[in-house]
């Protein structure tokens, strides 16, 4: 009976319960985007990683595990490695940052496709001019490049000659030379991908090549790969944290304003329920369930909302950012919702449940 | 056998700096089944006494029973469990809850009550003689206001309360819905044994009733 009342009084006023839904999904949508891109991107980045087709990775002094690290290794480091007898192929990899999280990477474009089993090319082809750069597909829609478009970066102009399914490592590829003579950096490095004869052996490998390079971290590639998690980035964690209070709060407001005009409406109708008996608690548990239910249809909208973001990003910035769907935050962004929305309820339900029961009857 | 029994009962206002005394030694007992009238200018303190009478509002002193239990003593808790289960108000606004249908207006006294069995065959046949049988789907805004408020009249006494407090029940009804109202207290009263307490302004409505009390300055004198 209570939840007919509730209902009724949901559908009695359409406006306020989708607005207010709409503004309650709100905060669950921010939160799911944001953890969806969190994970979507460590993700992708995994898939990239894996796409390389090494077995292990010999990083420069210093550099962060999940970071992609700049030209600071000596390029000597390779003659070491090419010289260990399990290695098949080993290659060089240069970054550059070009500002902000993006970065070129140079490749030895034939040891760079052997490795990773080719490029699988859906316009153009490989590096051959010294100006020359490859972009995956994802980049090319986002920058809308064809081949033979100009890409202009590093203060210069690069012709497109190639387009690749995205998944080796980068989106945007020159040659490793021309990237350390543009940056200054001859004869320096940022990273070199590994293959062996036998993967069994990876980590007999690299206890043997940490013997002879104590300072240079060396990764399993399967290791690697497992960092790229949420865990491993306390700057996104806290920013997650930032989200989550302000989901509450936007829940919190939301409700507290939708519940408090509520009240105010009713004070006619919380005279009549009193003067037929209802007690404080009955009052109170009409106004919560009223609440409850506005949590539940707002954190459907935030979570339909979450595939709409995630439809924009896909469609506008596919290079820069990706979003996953993490089906285990919906709960979790539900709930931190309703508990926002709960606390938002607490003071008008209060004061519906103290209200003179005379007062609001002789209300007009 | 009296279910009302008021032993100079007084109820006194303070607003701002002056005290009103609303109710100034009210005597009144009130018979099983009994259909009371109680009339008198604005402002003499007839519905003074109905809310203290419903439990809306606590007496200042004096002693009052209802159904031999002391109203006196009561605290909010208490009083509101008198409202759940010895009174039943009508007020001269509807006062119905405009998002629910009829049925469920009736219903949400019963649920309040903690009562969910069907309705029971005498009730039915006070809806059938109500007139709102066949209207139990609509909103309130799809009946007129002698509809609504023999709606309002149902609920008041679907918990069958000890007794029914009507508040001004025609004050906002024309002649003709006015008899209906009063003539269907009158037959309840009578074919149930409902005791009806009620509020009025016009002679001929309390021409309905068998007795007839007037308020006079906070005072009731038998009329
Ligand atoms: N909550 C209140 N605070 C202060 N004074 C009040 C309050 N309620 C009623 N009074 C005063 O008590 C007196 C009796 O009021 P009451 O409403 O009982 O009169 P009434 O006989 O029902 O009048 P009417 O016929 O106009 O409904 C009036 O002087 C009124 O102003
Ligand atoms: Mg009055």
């Amino acid at each position: 009976m209570v939840y007919k009342l509730v209902y009724e009084n949901l559908k009695h006023r359409p406006v306020r319960t989708l607005l207010s839904s709409l503004a309650i999904g709100l905060g669950v949508t921010m939160m799911l985007a944001l953890v969806g891109v969190g994970e979507g991107m460590l993700e992708d980045q995994a898939n990239r990683a894996r796409g390389v087709g090494a077995d292990l990775v010999v990083r420069a002094p210093g550099s962060s595990v999940v970071g992609m690290g700049s030209l600071s290794m000596n390029q000597k480091i390779l003659d070491y490695v090419r010289a260990q007898k399990q290695v098949t192929l080993a290659t060089p990899i240069g970054v550059h940052s070009t500002g902000g999280v993006s970065s070129i990477m140079g490749i030895n474009y034939d040891e760079f496709a052997a490795m990773s089993g080719g490029f699988r090319f859906r316009e153009g082809g490989k590096l051959t001019a010294p100006d020359d750069v490859i972009i995956d597909d994802l980049y090319a829609r986002e920058k809308k490049l064809k081949v033979g478009s100009l890409l202009h970066t590093m203060n210069r102009d690069w012709r497109v000659s190639g387009i690749f399914a995205s998944g080796k490592l980068a989106r945007v590829m020159i040659p490793l030379t021309v990237l350390q003579e543009l940056a200054s950096a001859n004869g320096k490095i940022t990273m070199i991908y590994v293959k062996l004869d036998n993967p069994a052996n990876t980590q007999a490998v690299i206890n043997a090549m940490k013997q002879d390079l104590p300072e240079y971290p060396i990764y399993a590639m399967e290791e690697l790969i497992k960092q790229f998690s949420v865990n491993n980035l306390p700057e996104l964690k806290a920013f997650i944290g930032v989200v989550v209070s302000l989901a509450v709060l936007f829940g919190f407001l939301v409700v507290f304003l939708a519940m408090y005009t509520a009240v105010l409406e009713r004070t006619r109708e919380i005279g009549i329920l009193k003067a037929l008996g209802a007690g404080p608690g009955y009052v109170l548990g009409i106004l919560l369930r009223e609440t409850v239910l506005l949590a539940i249809i707002g954190s459907l909208c935030g979570i339909a909302m979450s595939y709409g973001t995630r439809w924009l990003i896909a469609t506008f910035i596919p290079a820069s950012m990706v979003q996953a769907i993490v089906y285990s935050w919906w709960p979790i962004a539900s709930l931190i919702t309703l508990a926002g929305a709960i606390l938002g309820v607490l003071y008008p339900a209060l004061k519906a449940a103290r209200q003179d029961a005379l007062d609001s009857l002789s209300y007009d | 056998m009296a279910i009302i029994e008021i032993d100079n009962l007084r109820k006194t206002f303070r607003s701002g700096d002056v005290d009103v005394h609303a109710l100034r030694g009210v005597n009144l007992v009130v018979q099983k089944g009994e259909f009371l009238a109680v009339v008198g200018r604005s402002g003499s303190g007839k519905s003074t006494l109905f809310h203290i009478l419903g439990g809306l509002t606590p007496p200042t002193s004096g002693t009052i029973k209802i159904d031999g239990q002391s109203l006196t003593s009561l605290d909010e808790a208490g009083r509101t469990r008198l409202r759940r289960n010895s009174v039943g108000f009508v007020f001269q606004k509807y006062n119905l809850l405009p998002t629910l249908t009829v049925r469920d207006n009736i219903d949400i006294a019963r649920d309040i009550a903690g009562r969910s069995e069907p309705w029971d065959a005498t009730f039915l046949e006070v809806l059938e003689l109500l007139g709102i049988a066949q209207k139990l789907d609509r909103k309130p805004r799809q009946l007129s206001g002698g509809e609504q408020q023999r709606v309002a009249i149902a609920r008041a006494i679907v918990n069958q309360p000890a007794i029914l407090l009507a508040d001004e029940p025609t004050g906002n009804l024309d002649t003709e819905n006015s008899n209906m109202v009063l003539d269907l207290l009158r037959h309840l009263n009578k074919k149930t044994g409902q005791t009806v307490l009620m509020i009025t302004h016009d002679p001929e409505a309390a021409a309905f009733a068998d007795r007839t009390v007037q308020m006079r300055d906070g005072e009731l004198h038998s009329a």
